[in-house]
């Protein structure tokens, strides 16, 4: 259980939170959303234990500032903006797991499974990674030991389709026993990886909803596309997706993943224009 | 105590990747390769020959290079790391605040220290294989005077990097402490206060307060153990404490400062945002 009670912080002048009220169970998948400066950040920080604040904030009864390390060991977080460590990436790996009390290898094998070779890597800087690969990293961080929260600020933004397939596939092992805390600025991005969605405006909760989960994080749509005549634009734009062209570059076919059929929707309303026949079917043999 | 390690080891590893710590090993490395390329072991002056010659000239050096060299890099570094990102994610890590703190100050003394004794290590070794004669207790007590230093320097840096919220900020304040020390050595402004008939307690107070003046008075001290040329606030030094006295507040004195800095960093850093 996660509670902020009356939770407020203030730089200077500018009041961030605004007497934060927030009761968040076991097992709830948040969307956090909000425009820039709502206070979704500094929300975070406060749990995290990184920022002091007037009110109080508790994770399964502890306050995260006072007892850092029973809080923050339960407390799997991928940060927006990857930092800029020099270090390499096996050294990273390293300190992660020793001071997580977790092993290397399940954070090696996490990242395996994003598609990021970290044997060839491990000598490689961390910040001369790409955008994706860190991402990728620190996702395997977070995932890769025993936590019970996971906070994720922007979690997908730099991930490929096929990467966030497997994002996704990670995410619902953990449904379970896990509360998820997912912050962005755009709904449409998360929206399928949640069941209720909170919207924070100049630090107060403005709007807090359950929505459906029926969306299964590891489903798969069949998509087939009808163009009215080829074109480079949209056919790099489904390479990146890994659909198939099945005819000349006017039938186009592939998969995807549940939780991102509106993002898929969205990059493809960009076409709608050339767009003649569109189909998503559920394709229930594909479910893990 | 493990994360204490782990961090350590991680601060290490970022310094040694980082490019002020490329040019301050190069400028240590560099003084002493120059100092011997341009003949100062068979040079002499008041007397001092082979390495002690080296030595003084290289203590003395640090003793310009050094101060300012470990605060720039060390708040440019934290305070850097604090605007970039770094500690936002590091610090969601469960390491606890004590161990990240200190952790951080042994690695960064690691890489401060270390490149500074090697270089001086270096010549003395290079002088057994030239058979020019070593003065272990110079090199003995030079060794102490740039740990101590080193520690100082970092102790107050750590401080100005918890106190200041920007990279901009806490250079400048790392710059001013510098320079404020510097005013008070006593070519300058001790100069110019006991030419205004301060009491000369004030005087030697202030230059005893100085950590700047007490390396540079306290490296002078082997060469010359009467202070000649610190003027009539030798006899103050020498009648209240003594040579021996001061060589050792010389060693004590720094670790002190040093270590009340870097604790009160600590309580600032542990109450504070730390992102």
């Amino acid at each position: 259980m996660i509670e902020f009670k009356k939770v407020s912080k203030t730089f200077k002048r500018n009041r961030v939170l605004d007497e934060l009220e927030l009761s968040i169970a076991p097992g709830e998948r948040i969307a956090l959303v909000g425009s820039n400066g709502a206070g979704k950040t500094t929300m975070i920080r406060c749990l995290l234990g990184e920022y002091t604040y007037d009110g109080s904030v508790s994770v399964h009864g502890l306050a995260p500032r006072p007892n850092r390390q029973q809080v923050l060991g339960k407390i799997g977080f991928v940060p927006q903006l990857p930092p800029p460590l020099k270090m390499p990436v096996g050294q990273l790996l390293d300190f992660s797991s020793a001071v997580c009390n977790s092993e290397k290898q399940r954070m090696e094998e996490i990242a395996q499974r994003l598609g990021l070779d970290v044997g060839r890597m491990k000598n490689q800087p961390f910040v001369k990674l790409s955008g994706g690969q860190k991402q990728k990293l620190l996702i395997s961080i977070a995932l890769g030991r025993d936590s019970n929260i996971l906070i994720m600020d922007e979690p997908a933004a730099n991930l490929d389709p096929e990467a966030r397939q497997i994002f996704f596939g990670l995410l619902a092992e953990r449904l379970d026993n896990t509360t998820m805390l997912i912050s962005s600025h755009r709904l449409d991005e998360v929206s399928a990886l949640v069941n209720r969605v909170i919207e924070l405006d100049r630090g107060k909760v403005v709007l807090d909803d359950r929505v459906a989960d029926d969306v299964s994080l590891t489903g798969m749509l069949a998509c087939h596309l009808t163009l009215r005549r080829p074109e480079e634009s949209i056919a790099k734009a489904l390479l990146g997706w890994n659909f198939q062209d099945t005819g000349d570059g006017l039938q186009w076919q592939g998969s995807v993943a549940g939780p991102d059929r509106l993002r898929f929707i969205g990059m493809i309303s960009r076409y709608v224009g050339i767009l003649t026949h569109i189909s998503l079917a559920e394709n229930s043999e594909n479910q893990a | 105590m493990k994360n204490l390690w782990l961090t350590a080891k991680l601060d290490v590893v970022e310094s040694l990747r980082a490019r002020w710590f490329m040019i301050y090993t190069l400028v240590f490395g560099g003084i002493v390769a120059m100092l011997f390329a341009f003949g100062l072991t068979e040079s002499r002056v008041l007397g001092f020959i082979g390495l002690s010659r080296l030595l003084v000239t290289y203590i003395q050096l640090c003793m310009a290079i050094l101060p300012i060299f470990v605060l720039i890099s060390t708040v440019r570094s934290v305070a850097g790391d604090r605007e970039a990102g770094v500690f936002e994610y590091l610090l969601s890590l469960p390491v606890s605040l004590g161990a990240w703190f200190w952790g951080k100050l042994l690695g960064r003394y690691i890489v401060v220290f270390l490149p500074v004794f090697l270089a001086m290590l270096g010549a003395t070794l290079w002088s057994l294989v030239q058979d020019i004669e070593v003065p272990w207790n110079m090199f003995l007590y030079y060794t102490g005077l740039l740990a101590a230093m080193a520690w100082c320097f970092l102790g107050i840096a750590m401080l100005l990097s918890t106190l200041a919220r920007s990279t901009d900020v806490a250079q400048g304040a790392a710059f001013v402490v510098w320079l404020a020390m510097l005013l008070f050595l006593d070519l300058i402004l001790l100069g110019v206060m006991i030419q205004g008939h301060a009491a000369p307690e004030v005087a030697v107070m202030v230059a005893l307060a100085n950590p700047l003046q007490v390396f540079r008075t306290a490296a002078l001290m082997l060469f010359d153990p009467q202070l000649i040329v610190l003027g009539p606030a030798a006899y103050v030094i020498m009648d209240t404490i003594g040579a021996t006295g001061f060589m050792i507040y010389g060693l004590v004195y720094p670790l002190v400062i040093g270590t009340l800095c870097a604790t009160a960093g600590y309580f600032v850093f542990r109450r504070g945002d730390l992102p």
